[in-house]
């Protein structure tokens, strides 16, 4: 039995335990065991993915070729796995909450459920995989043949016909489909999970570590001759000494990291068959573990290897060629083993990815729009399309890398054609980045985003890149687009000289970001497209969906039919039971609120996308309303926390106002109440004096005999004199009663001011024993007045009556004074007497206010009334302070003083 | 007094727990700072152009100081699950605990 025939046997020995390990791990899925596939462990393997054929194969070659360079490729995931905190902790969470079904569907999702978008990135990831898968079919041919030649070598005499190469690729690439058709599309699981796949993948990650690392072992301590010896054949070896080019170095770095998040391969395996969120923690530093060991022997190999085997040997399979050198065929097998897991783990997941994504965005939205899938919708199990479709797609993308790798042949280095499909895949960072941090990103920014970086990087990296010549007419490289120098391909906007990868991945992701960020300023996004915003950049904050469908009552049927046929009779009812009960409803029909439509739209996305899903459940419901209480709810909440609070503080400066006003309203009735009492105490004491008097007088005429006619006569003159002064002041308080209830009507008329004050003096002069002198200025009096001439006159009839009264001077002597005042006209009262005491002039126009004790037997309500009458009239009357003798001012309104003139 | 001890202490927690998340997120910008840094030493054609080992041993080890540091950091923020992200409790809350540890 030759080498060639064991490797066959031993690689479909492999190949059945990976179906059998799929198998099982299905099964105890299934059953709800096997708590282990769901672990850390398990979890990180399976990014491992990352590594491809290439990886294991490639990175020596790399190493052989450009030095350390081959690192970057590693680097990029780390710097990424490191910062998981707020990166990729925040794409899993979001992923986890949307279930998002693939990177076109999360992109989708993000930017408004838009499907334009989601077949734009999927058609930008099948093209820049395609060339990738051609990749891992042409690692594992050339695997294949270097075995063939060893067998040759061995057996003697080449036997041509046992291992032609392109058959050998033909095979391999069926087997994959096949396995990943078989694994990849078993079921529609809820959230996409495949167990039995990525159980296959965890297992194939340690086979390729395993072997990487016996292959490095045996190489340092087997050929190099210990530690020591082969760091002195680094050093001593053609790419011995430091040597970088920092551009690259950079631009791959970038490259790397953006691919671990974008590419579908890596996408499937970390966000969408992520079980647990905390598996990140784990993940963040075994992941960049495995990578540090799987290229910690690498720089060893392709040293040892330039040295030991013969010069022309291909250093991208120098894993393999030095065990054999050596004659250690089962580490060979190991080795090769090692390569096969590699290249196969990554076409399956690769596949499986895409198919959905194609399935999902692609096909099933066209499936459903044509009269066929309508007709299917109503009759048929949708299901059993869209699992046909994904079988397709499988089938359809193996293809096309089957026939990408026989195009391009087998000259290319594996690690250009590996770094293309990155550059490619790359273009979706800008619009993903910015969909989980900005808000203010919008679905025309990423569409322009992506198209401006996906055609320059056709134009200046596939399309060069593509087979030996590439499939640009040499005209055009030397020449540019059209005769445009500044088109060349490799030397656009006229910069010569730069390195053709870091020039794709400056000019193309520059202006995609650039494109991307202009758009989303200038455009305006849906509400959807605000509120799915909204929901990303804050999914650790909020945990609410949105809720924008509405619906009746009429429509649950139909959701149950969709359903039914989407996610398979059992889990449709269990689901819609489920929700019957949550609403607490009788039957087994929920009714369509928004929480449920939201909720059931998650479910059906998490089979058939996100942007399907939303146009099967537009279809029944017939559209949905984002309300601006939504979009208020979703993104601005502590808005309006804040309206609350100010509403509660307004509601409460209003009750403390209101309280003020009650207080206030209390203490001036208390007040008036205790005015009241005050009155009346004083108005019994003012009339019980007189009739005291009158009472003793007239008891003394009733009861004495003998009473001379002189004394009875004086006796009933002071009792008359008593109730003159009683009646008085009756009419005094009625006066001020009528006054102060404002009950008094004013007889207006016109008359020059002289003319009231000749009335005033002479009515209060009358009959003085010695009259005051009054020294007036008749000039000044020439004012017309208009107003109550009657009731100024009583004003200025108390003032003078109170001047003769109190004025106590040897001459007494009343000026009065007129003067404009602006426009009010005083008049002036001032006497030479000693005037009120200082003390006393804030109380003189109260009520029952005296000063000086009751010399001149008045009852103290003169002033008051004066006061009252000059309100009523629109004027004033004051104390005049400054004046030796008593002083007061009677102000008169403008409008009642019209000059004589 | 023995209600205000365990409130000092919840707050130094916290604090600590946000200086521990500012590391872990500036851990990213130094990693990359770290393996930048050789793009500047002299290389091939240079006076004192580095050896192959050396730099090979340079970038392996800052490589393993970066995963150790997030071991750490995994490590730590373990123990904080249910205070940082509050989950339905699956019981009924434990009465002597008031911090919810």
């Amino acid at each position: 039995m030759d080498a060639l025939s064991i490797l066959v046997a031993v690689c479909l020995a492999y190949v059945i335990v990976l179906f059998a390990v799929a198998f099982l791990a299905e099964q105890m899925a299934g059953q709800g065991r096997g708590q282990w596939l769901r672990s850390p462990l398990i979890y990180t393997l399976s990014l491992s993915i990352y590594c491809t054929g290439w990886t294991f194969y490639g990175a020596v070659g790399y190493a052989a070729r450009s030095g350390l360079e081959f690192i970057t490729i590693y680097l990029g995931p780390t710097l990424v796995m490191i910062g998981w905190w707020w990166g990729l902790r925040k794409l899993v969470r979001i992923g986890r909450s949307q279930r998002v079904t693939s990177i076109a569907d999360l992109l989708a999702s993000r930017y408004g459920k838009s499907n334009l978008l989601a077949i734009g990135v999927t058609i930008l990831a099948v093209i820049s995989v395609t060339p990738y898968i051609a990749l891992q079919l042409q690692s594992i041919t050339l695997s294949f043949s270097i075995f063939a030649d060893a067998g040759a070598s061995h057996g003697g005499g080449a036997n041509p016909a046992m291992m032609p190469p392109d058959n050998s690729a033909f095979l391999v690439a069926v087997g994959l489909a096949i396995f990943a058709i078989l694994f990849g599309t078993r079921n529609l699981d809820a959230n996409e999970r495949h167990h039995g796949v990525v159980t296959a993948v965890a297992l194939e990650a340690v086979v390729k570590l395993v072997a990487l690392l016996a292959v490095g072992i045996f190489v340092v301590w087997g050929l190099g001759g210990g530690l020591s010896e082969t760091l002195a054949r680094v050093d001593a070896s053609e790419i011995g000494t430091w040597q970088v080019h920092g551009g690259r170095w950079t631009a791959i770095t970038l490259l790397a990291a953006a691919a671990v998040v974008c590419l579908p391969r890596m996408f499937q395996v970390m966000v969408v068959e992520n079980d647990d969120e905390r598996h990140l923690r784990t993940a963040a530093w075994a992941f960049p573990l495995y990578l540090l060991l799987m290229s910690l022997f690498v720089v060893p190999i392709a040293v040892v290897g330039l040295d030991l085997l013969p010069d022309g040997s291909n250093p991208d399979l120098f894993v393999l060629s030095l065990p054999l050198m050596a004659g250690e065929d089962g580490l060979a097998m190991l080795a090769f083993l090692g390569g096969f897991s590699s290249a196969t783990s990554m076409v399956i997941v690769a596949a499986m990815a895409l198919s959905i994504m194609v399935s999902n965005h692609l096909v099933m939205p066209l499936y459903l729009s044509t009269k066929w899938g309508k007709g299917a919708m109503a009759a048929g199990d949708v299901r059993h399309v869209v699992l046909l479709v994904r079988r397709v797609s499988i089938g359809v993308i193996m293809a096309l890398g089957y026939f990408y790798f026989d195009l391009s042949g087998d000259g290319t280095a594996l690690a250009a054609i590996g770094l293309i499909a990155f550059a490619g895949i790359a273009q979706i960072l800008p619009a993903l980045v910015g969909g989980l941090f900005w808000r203010g990103a919008t679905r025309i920014g990423a569409l322009s985003g992506l198209s401006v970086g996906f055609a320059l990087w056709v134009y200046t990296s596939l399309l060069p890149g593509i087979g030996p010549q590439g499939l640009i007419p040499a005209g055009i490289m030397e020449n540019g687009l059209l005769g445009l120098a500044w088109l060349k391909p490799h030397a656009l906007f006229g910069i010569e000289g730069m390195d053709p990868i870091v020039h794709t991945v400056l000019w193309s992701l520059l202006l995609n970001t650039a494109a991307f960020i202009a758009m989303s300023l200038l455009s305006f996004p849906s509400p959807l497209e605000r509120l799915q915003g909204a929901q990303f950049v804050h999914v650790f904050d909020r945990s609410v969906g949105p809720r924008g469908w509405t619906g009746s009552l009429a429509q649950s049927e139909d959701l149950v039919i969709m359903a039914q046929r989407i996610l398979g009779p059992d889990r449709a009812q269990a689901l819609f039971q489920r929700e019957a009960r949550r609403q607490g409803a009788r039957g087994n029909l929920p009714e369509p609120t928004p929480e449920f439509l939201d909720r059931l739209e998650r479910e059906l996305s998490g089979s058939i996308g996100t942007a399907t899903a939303h146009a099967m459940i537009v279809q029944i419901v017939g559209g949905e309303t984002v309300s601006v209480e939504d979009l208020m709810a979703v993104a601005d909440e502590s808005a309006q926390l804040l309206e609350y609070s100010t509403q509660l503080e307004t509601k409460s400066a209003e009750l403390t106002r209101t309280a003020a006003q009650l207080r206030e309203a209390n203490d001036k009735l208390t007040q008036i109440s205790l005015q009241k009492d005050s009155f009346l105490s004083q108005v019994s004491h003012e009339l019980r004096t007189p009739m005291t008097s009158i009472r003793a007088f007239s008891e003394i005429l009733r009861d004495t005999e003998r009473l001379g006619e002189e004394e009875k006569s004086r006796y009933a003159g002071i009792i008359h004199a008593e109730a003159i002064r009683l009646t008085r002041l009756l009419d005094d308080l009625l006066d001020l009663s009528v006054l102060e209830n404002g009950q008094v009507s004013l007889n207006r008329r016109s008359a020059s001011l002289s003319e009231v004050l000749d009335r005033a003096v002479a009515s209060a002069l009358a009959g003085a024993e010695r009259p005051i002198r009054v020294d007036r200025r008749p000039r000044e009096e020439a004012v017309e007045i208009h107003t109550d001439l009657d009731r100024l006159a009583q004003v200025f009839i108390n003032l003078i009556g109170n001047a003769q009264k109190y004025c106590v001077s040897d001459a007494p002597r009343l000026t009065i004074r007129v003067r404009g005042m602006g426009d009010r006209l005083a008049v002036d009262f001032v006497d030479n007497g000693t005037g009120v005491p200082r003390e006393a002039r804030a109380l003189v126009f109260e009520k029952f206010a005296r000063v000086g004790g009751d010399k001149a037997g008045g009852a103290g309500l003169g002033l008051a009334i004066c006061r009252e009458i000059m309100d009523r009239l629109g004027g004033d009357i004051t104390y005049l302070d400054g004046h030796q003798g008593g002083a007061f001012r009677v102000l008169l309104p403008a409008q009642q003083a019209m000059a004589a003139q | 007094m023995s209600t205000r001890r365990p409130n000092i202490f919840l707050e130094r927690e916290t604090y600590r727990r946000r200086r521990v998340l500012d590391a872990a997120r500036l851990l990213p910008v130094l990693g990359a700072a770290l393996l930048a840094l050789p793009l500047l030493w002299p290389q091939q054609g240079e006076a004192g152009a580095l050896p192959m080992s050396l730099v090979t041993i340079y970038y392996f080890t800052v490589w393993a100081l970066l995963i150790l540091c997030v071991f750490i950091f995994g490590r730590t923020t373990r123990k904080w699950d249910a205070g940082a992200e509050p989950r339905p409790p699956r019981a009924a809350p434990q009465p002597g605990d008031p911090r919810g540890r």
